[in-house]
C-alpha cells in the first residue's frame, strides 16, 4: 500500500470519540482515527457522516455492533468500494494494534484488527473451562 | 399476545428496537414494513444481521402489511411492527386496526424542525401525525421503554 490506511470508528452515542481519545492518549498517535457517532442521525445522515470521515483514501471502518444502524450505514457506504473494509465489535486493543500496522490492504488490516481485538477478550482469574470429553 | 409496539422509526431495525424494547418485551417477531426493503434481499440481510436468531424478522410491503395486520395481532408471540416513514404509518392506520403509534425516531433533515430530541418534523409531517391522533389513535413519542411516553399534544 502506498498510502497508509486511515481508520474510522463508528458507534452509538459517544463511544467512538472515547475510543479515539483513549488511543491517542495511550499511543501518542494522532490524526489516524476519526470518530463518527450515530447520535441524531437517520440512515442517510449517518452515511454522509461516515463518507466525510472516510475521505478518498484506503480505510478501515471499525463499527461497534455486528448489526444495527451503524453497521447498516457502513455496509451501504462500503458496497463496491474495495478500498474500504469493515470490522465489527471494535475495542481498544484492536485500535491500538491498527494504528501501528497501517501498511496493509484494508482487507488485511481488517483481519488483523479482528484478531487483535479477539485476543484481548479474556477471563483472567476465572476457573479453567472443563476439558472436552475424549472422542 | 399481539403487536406490543407499532413504531415509527427511520432507522427501522437497530439497537433501541432489538435490545431496548426487544429484551423487556421478550419479542418473538419483528415486522419491518417498507416497500423498498421488501424487494431487496441485500437490504433484508443487512437488517437481519442485527437480530438474534430466536427473533423472526418479517419483511412486508405496505400492501402486505395492510392485509396481515390482524394476523400479527393474533400471533401467540409478542411482536414489534416498524415503519420508517409517516406515510407508511398513515397507510397502516387507515386500515382501522392500529390503536397506538409509538414515535421512536424521526431525525433531522432539511426542512424539519426539532420537536423532541429524537423527533424532527416538517409542518406537513406534524399535521399528518396530528391527524392520526384526531382519528382516535394514541400517538406518543418514546425512544426507549425507560423513558416517559410523551403524548403528541405535548410536542405538537
Amino acid at each position: 500500500m502506498s498510502e497508509p490506511l486511515r481508520g474510522v470508528v463508528v458507534s452509538h452515542a459517544a463511544l467512538a470519540e472515547a475510543l479515539v481519545s483513549a488511543v491517542r492518549t495511550i499511543s501518542g498517535v494522532d490524526g489516524v482515527l476519526e470518530a463518527v457517532s450515530n447520535e441524531g442521525c437517520d440512515p442517510d445522515a449517518l452515511a454522509a457522516r461516515i463518507d466525510t470521515a472516510l475521505g478518498t483514501g484506503p480505510a478501515v471502518l471499525f463499527v461497534d455492533l455486528p448489526g444495527g444502524s451503524c453497521l447498516t450505514s457502513a455496509l451501504r457506504l462500503s458496497r463496491g468500494r474495495s478500498a474500504v473494509a469493515i470490522v465489527t465489535g471494535v475495542n481498544l486493543a484492536m485500535l491500538l494494534d491498527f494504528v501501528f500496522h497501517r501498511d496493509l490492504t484494508p482487507a488485511e488490516a481488517a483481519r488483523r484488527a479482528a484478531q487483535a481485538g479477539g485476543n484481548a477478550i479474556r477471563t483472567p482469574g476465572a476457573p479453567a473451562a472443563p476439558a472436552a470429553p475424549a472422542a | 399476545m399481539s403487536l406490543a409496539l407499532i413504531r415509527l422509526d427511520d432507522r427501522l431495525i437497530h439497537g433501541q428496537v432489538v435490545v431496548g424494547w426487544g429484551q423487556p418485551l421478550n419479542v418473538g417477531f419483528i415486522v419491518l414494513v417498507d416497500d423498498e426493503v421488501r424487494n431487496s434481499a441485500w437490504e433484508q440481510d443487512l437488517y437481519r444481521m442485527g437480530v438474534p436468531a430466536n427473533i423472526e424478522v418479517v419483511f412486508a410491503s405496505i400492501a402486505e402489511a395492510e392485509r396481515q395486520l390482524s394476523g400479527w395481532e393474533q400471533d401467540a408471540r409478542v411482536g414489534i411492527l416498524l415503519a420508517g416513514d409517516i406515510d407508511t404509518m398513515a397507510a397502516l392506520a387507515a386500515t382501522g386496526q392500529v390503536k397506538r403509534v409509538n414515535i421512536g425516531g424521526v431525525h433531522h433533515r432539511a426542512g424539519r424542525s426539532e420537536r423532541l430530541r429524537y423527533v424532527y418534523l416538517t409542518d406537513e409531517e406534524a399535521a399528518k401525525l396530528l391527524s392520526l391522533a384526531s382519528n382516535g389513535i394514541e400517538v406518543t413519542a418514546q425512544d426507549v421503554p425507560t423513558a416517559r411516553a410523551v403524548p403528541i399534544r405535548e410536542f405538537l
